[in-house]
């Protein structure tokens, strides 16, 4: 962390030829853009993320903030390796999605909405993530497991690393 | 031109008018809630958002946003309808389901724009129950505290602190419900780029930004037998104060301002004109002394503590050329408690110096670490607003329209013509060039007036001959301004000598701590014409005239600028973060 405070960092030197070799320098309009780039690579957007790039395309931070408030989609607080997302969908909860998320949290020993401390696991629920064919549905990370009953996820945490 | 008809009463306005603008013409007053239009600022707050304003027009199948809404040539508009004064009311309803509604105890009462609208559309009672927010008051900040339940998210203050001001503190947080004004990363205030302005409290139509208050510490204080309560008052209050009593904008009530603070219990009533007059001592003396040895220029003025934080901030590359000049207000706490208490033997521990501002900023300037005396007490003790001394008078039950004049006390209420125009943008200036010309020169300036340096504009320039020295002067007003100006200086595109900086646009006048204009800001010009007729009405318009200017340097600080004047008088800059 305290190498980002100096902006020194890969991560700062990728997002800074992103901006560079996007032509993106002072353009307002592609702040959402390059919060997603940024994202992608720190894994999240702390303060001076976005202050970087408040510098770089001249937006003042409190708007930048506003923006990643407004999206769930942005993160400020780091995010674990395994990212587990639990739909609470129409389809899935009538399938009983909130037994699997009970038992996830039981099993993770984390609430909703938490990232554990060393960064392993992150645990969230969301909205449809338009897998309902295969409700009840987890998704880790990219990956999604569908038709799930309680006993099956013990399996699924041991399959991440 | 376009004609259409607005209850059926036929209007012609130009092209690109607004239906809230066309109505005013046949006087009809359409309500607003987030709207605010300044036209001499150079400030519109369209968004829009919160339909107060709706009204009929004939072929629209939904009502249409009066404030937003453009008119066209054949128009039918119905301002007032059953219809429409139900849907306002709906509208008006809402925003109180979410509201504290503690009225009675809330620092905007009477003052308030969402009471005012409850009140004109007769709410009895709130159909709708629903969530409420649960934000925590934020009082970090010296000057300005934070009330996000009563937000209506009207974002004039965003407008403010944006489009006219751009130091970007504000801005709309989170989504939905949660929709929240808030700061980058919610830093509290006192910690964010925020330079205590307050213009944003001059714009927020309800109390959910306001003032620090600061009364019942000065009643404390008044109480205390045990304490000698002074109190300075700034030179754009005596223009102002009078409209919280029904006196019209533009009034001069010095006399009475003096009473009434005898009344309410002060030891001594002086004035901050009086530092005025020293302050442009020191800066004349300080301008001379950097074109005599080439020292930087341009040189900016630094009596607005509100500028100087944005300096520190914004431009914390450029803090050699602000005048190391203290503020009239410090310079006269500065004077107060070392000078004024031998003087008046006065034991130190026992002063208490009050400030009446028109200001937010002062507030934060008095509590700033280096403001202290030599013998490490802060120099202002307290300070209030315009708007607080009026509820202080109030409270007092004296009449004030009604009060007899009276005269400050000697020496530190004697002041020039110099010292009162302090209060609006550009009297800084024309104050100090009264000066330094008949220092420079040796001769008597008999036009003292500089007219090209008054009113309201944003940004004002004049070149004065000085001897044989062409003197290139600017003034600015609202920190958009100051900001161009001083972007012209760092790319080395502008020569100026001398640059006045107030933060606040058009000066002390439109403080953040003045009687609110809602929007009025018709107003602002009467206040800035009451201080140029009391300098006219002075018989004494130079500061270096002021005899007991003269009495205090012969008797204590020896010669402006010099060394024991530079101790008390003058200061430093703090390199600030950029965000
Ligand atoms: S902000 Fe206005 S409406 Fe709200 S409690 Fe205060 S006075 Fe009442
Ligand atoms: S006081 Fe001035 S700088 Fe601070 S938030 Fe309000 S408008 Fe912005
Ligand atoms: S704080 Fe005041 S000015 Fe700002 S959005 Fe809320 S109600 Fe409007
Ligand atoms: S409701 Fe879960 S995937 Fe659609
Ligand atoms: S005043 Fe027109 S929408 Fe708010």
């Amino acid at each position: 962390m305290a190498e980002m405070g100096k902006q020194k960092s890969p991560e700062f030197e990728e997002l800074d030829g992103f901006i560079k070799k996007s032509g993106l320098e002072g353009k307002q309009s592609a702040l959402i853009a390059v919060l997603h780039q940024a994202q992608h690579i720190f894994g999240y957007l702390p303060k001076e993320v976005m202050m970087f790039i408040g510098k770089k395309l001249q937006i003042p931070v409190a708007k930048i903030y506003g923006v990643v408030t407004f999206y769930s989609f942005f993160n400020t607080e780091p995010k674990g390796r395994n990212q587990f997302k639990v739909c609470l969908g129409t389809a899935c909860f009538v399938r009983g999605s909130d037994k699997i998320a009970d038992a996830l949290q039981r099993q993770l020993g984390m609430k909703m909405g938490e990232t554990s401390e060393d960064l392993r696991y992150s645990l969230e629920a969301v909205r449809c993530v338009g897998a309902c064919g295969l409700a009840p549905v987890v998704l880790v990370n990219d990956k999604v497991y569908g038709r799930l009953l309680v006993k099956d996820i013990n399996k699924i945490i041991d399959a991440q690393e | 031109m376009v004609s259409l008809t607005i209850n059926n009463m036929p209007v012609q306005v130009e092209d690109g008018v607004t239906i809230l603008e066309a109505a005013r013409k046949l006087n009809i007053d359409i309500p607003t809630l987030c709207h605010l239009e300044l036209h001499d600022l150079k400030m519109v707050n369209q968004v829009a958002s919160c339909r107060v304003c709706v009204v009929e027009v004939k072929g629209r199948r939904n009502l249409a946003p009066a404030c937003a809404t453009q008119v066209f040539e054949g128009m039918e508009v119905l301002t007032h309808t059953p219809t429409v004064i139900k849907a306002r009311r709906m509208v008006v309803e809402l925003i109180l389901s979410n509201h504290p509604k503690n009225c009675l105890m809330c620092n905007k009462s009477t003052d308030c724009e969402l009471q005012n609208l409850a009140a004109s559309l007769g709410i009895f009672e709130i159909e709708y129950v629903g969530q409420m927010s649960q934000h925590k008051p934020e009082q970090s900040s010296r000057a300005i505290s934070r009330d996000m339940n009563k937000c209506v998210l009207c974002r004039r203050c965003e407008t403010m602190c944006s489009k006219v001001q751009t130091v970007n503190v504000l801005s709309a947080m989170e989504r939905g419900f949660d929709t929240v004004m808030g700061t980058a990363f919610n830093l509290p205030m006192a910690d964010s780029t925020c330079v205590n302005c307050g213009q944003c409290v001059a714009v927020c139509p309800t109390a959910a930004l306001t003032e620090v208050n600061n009364i019942s510490k000065a009643w404390d204080y008044l109480a205390d037998d045990g304490k000698i309560v002074i109190v300075q008052t700034a030179p754009a209050v005596r223009a102002a104060l009078g409209e919280a009593f029904g006196l019209p904008p533009g009034t001069n009530v010095t006399g009475k301002m003096v009473t009434a603070l005898r009344m309410l219990g002060f030891n001594k009533v002086f004035d901050t004109d009086f530092a005025a007059d020293l302050t442009i001592m020191e800066e004349a003396a300080e301008l001379v002394h950097r074109i005599k040895h080439g020292g930087t220029i341009p040189m900016l003025t630094s009596c607005c503590p509100g500028w100087v934080k944005f300096i520190e901030h914004q431009f914390n590359d450029m803090l050699d050329i602000p005048s190391s000049c203290k503020s009239p207000q410090q310079m006269f706490g500065a004077i107060a408690k070392t000078y004024l208490t031998q003087k008046l033997n006065i034991p130190l521990e026992k002063m208490v110096l009050i400030s009446v501002m028109p200001c937010l900023a002062k507030k934060y300037e008095a509590s700033r670490e280096e403001h202290k005396t030599p013998e490490g007490v802060q120099e202002v003790d307290l300070v209030i607003t315009t708007r607080e001394l009026a509820k202080m008078i109030k409270e007092a039950g004296i009449n004030f329209a009604s009060l007899a004049e009276s005269d400050f006390d000697d020496p530190m209420g004697a002041s020039t013509g110099a010292g009162v125009i302090f209060g609006a943008s550009g009297g800084v200036l024309e104050a100090a060039l009264r000066t330094a010309y008949e220092w420079i020169t040796g001769q008597k300036l008999e036009k003292v007036d500089f007219t090209s340096l008054r009113g309201l504009d944003g940004i004002k320039e004049a070149t004065v001959k000085i001897g044989d020295m062409d003197v290139n002067v600017a003034a600015a007003s609202g920190l958009g301004n100051a900001r161009h100006l001083l972007e012209c200086v760092r790319a080395g595109e502008c020569n100026y000598h001398v640059i006045e900086i107030m933060a606040c646009p058009g000066g002390c006048i439109d403080g953040g701590g003045q009687p609110y204009h809602h929007g009025n800001i018709g107003i602002l010009q009467k206040r800035t014409n009451a201080l140029y007729q009391a300098d006219r009405d002075k018989p004494v318009r130079k500061s270096h005239e002021n005899p007991y200017i003269q009495q205090l340097y012969q008797e204590f600080l020896g010669e402006p600028y010099s060394e024991k004047a530079k101790e008390l008088l003058h200061t430093t800059y703090t390199k600030r973060e950029l965000m």
